[in-house]
C-alpha cells in the first residue's frame, strides 16, 4: 500500500470519512465512564468538598487547548514550509476545537474559582495567559477568514500561529513562575501525582476521551473543508472520468 | 453536590452543550456541503 497517496486531500477525504467511528465510538465510551468514576467512585476531596469534581472536565479542557495549539501551529509551519495543502487544511481544522476546549476550560475554570477563590475571575498569570490563548486562536481564524485565497490565508495564519507558540509554555510553566492564585499542577512528569487513585483515573480517561473526541471531530471538520475547497477537482475529476 | 451543585452541573452542562453543538454544527455543514453539489458525492465513492 502506497501511503503517500493519502497526502492528496481527495484521497485522505475517504481514510478520515473510515477513521472517525474508530475514534468517535471509544470517545463516548470513555467519556461516560470517567463521568461514572469521577462522580461515584472517586471520594468527596477534603478540602474543597465536590467542587472539586470540576476538575475532571477543567484539566483536560485546558490541557487540550494548550496541546492543540502546538499542534495546529507544527501543521500550519509544515504546510507553509512544504506548500502542502491537507497540512494547511488540518491546522484550520484544529483552530476551532482548540479554541472551544480553551473557552471550556476558561468557563469551567471561572465556575470552580467563585466556590474555592471567591471570585469567577481574577487577573492571575495563568489565567491571563490562558485569556491569550484563546485571543490567538480566534485571531488564527479571523485573520484565514479575512482573506479570500486559502493559500494566501494559510501562509499567513501559519505565521500567527507559529509565533503565538511561545505562549504554550508561558501558560504551563505560570504556576512555577510567578506567585499565582492558580494551584500548582497535580499530576507531574517526575514524582507522584498529588491525588487519590480513582480521581486520577477518572482524569486520565476523560483526559483520554477529550482527545478521541478531538480527533473525531477534527477529522469532520477537514472533510468538510476538503469539500469545499477542493469542489472543483472533484467536478473536474467526475467529468473528465 | 455539598452546595456547589450550581457550580459542578453548571461547568458540564457547558460543557455538554459546547460539545453537542460542536457535533451538530459540524453534521449538518457537511449535510449542505453534499446537498450543495452532487458531483462531489464521486469523493464518497458512490
Amino acid at each position: 500500500m502506497n501511503i503517500y497517496k493519502y497526502a492528496t486531500p481527495t484521497a485522505f477525504y475517504q481514510l478520515a470519512g473510515k477513521l472517525i467511528p474508530w475514534f468517535a465510538i471509544p470517545a463516548t465510551v470513555l467519556f461516560l465512564l470517567g463521568l461514572y468514576i469521577g462522580f461515584f467512585v472517586a471520594p468527596t476531596d477534603f478540602q474543597q468538598g465536590d467542587a472539586y469534581r470540576i476538575m475532571f472536565i477543567h484539566v483536560p479542557a485546558a490541557w487540550m487547548g494548550m496541546f492543540l495549539y502546538v499542534l495546529m501551529a507544527f501543521y500550519a509551519g509544515l504546510g507553509w514550509a512544504f506548500n502542502a495543502r491537507l497540512a494547511s487544511m488540518m491546522a484550520s481544522a484544529l483552530a476551532i476545537t482548540g479554541a472551544m476546549f480553551t473557552f471550556l476550560s476558561l468557563v469551567t475554570g471561572a465556575l470552580w474559582g467563585k466556590p474555592t477563590w471567591g471570585a469567577y475571575w481574577v487577573w492571575d498569570a495563568r489565567m491571563t495567559s490562558t485569556l491569550i490563548l484563546l485571543f490567538l486562536y480566534i485571531g488564527f481564524i479571523s485573520l484565514q477568514a479575512a482573506i479570500d485565497d486559502p493559500r494566501r490565508a494559510d501562509r499567513a495564519g501559519a505565521v500567527l500561529a507559529i509565533v503565538g507558540v511561545i505562549n504554550v509554555p508561558i501558560i504551563y510553566f505560570s504556576v512555577q513562575w510567578w506567585n499565582t492564585l492558580h494551584q500548582g499542577a497535580t499530576i507531574r512528569l517526575i514524582g507522584k501525582p498529588t491525588i487519590a487513585p480513582p480521581m486520577l483515573a477518572a482524569l486520565l480517561i476523560m483526559l483520554g476521551a477529550c482527545w478521541l473526541y478531538s480527533v473525531a471531530v477534527v477529522l469532520l471538520r477537514l472533510r468538510c473543508i476538503i469539500l469545499e475547497r477542493e469542489q472543483n477537482a472533484a467536478v473536474v475529476a467526475e467529468v473528465a472520468a | 453536590m455539598g452546595g456547589y451543585g450550581f457550580y459542578v452541573w453548571g461547568s458540564y452542562l457547558i460543557t455538554a452543550i459546547l460539545i453537542g453543538g460542536e457535533v451538530f454544527l459540524l453534521m449538518r455543514r457537511k449535510k449542505n456541503l453534499l446537498k450543495q453539489n452532487r458531483g462531489i458525492h464521486s469523493l464518497e465513492g458512490k
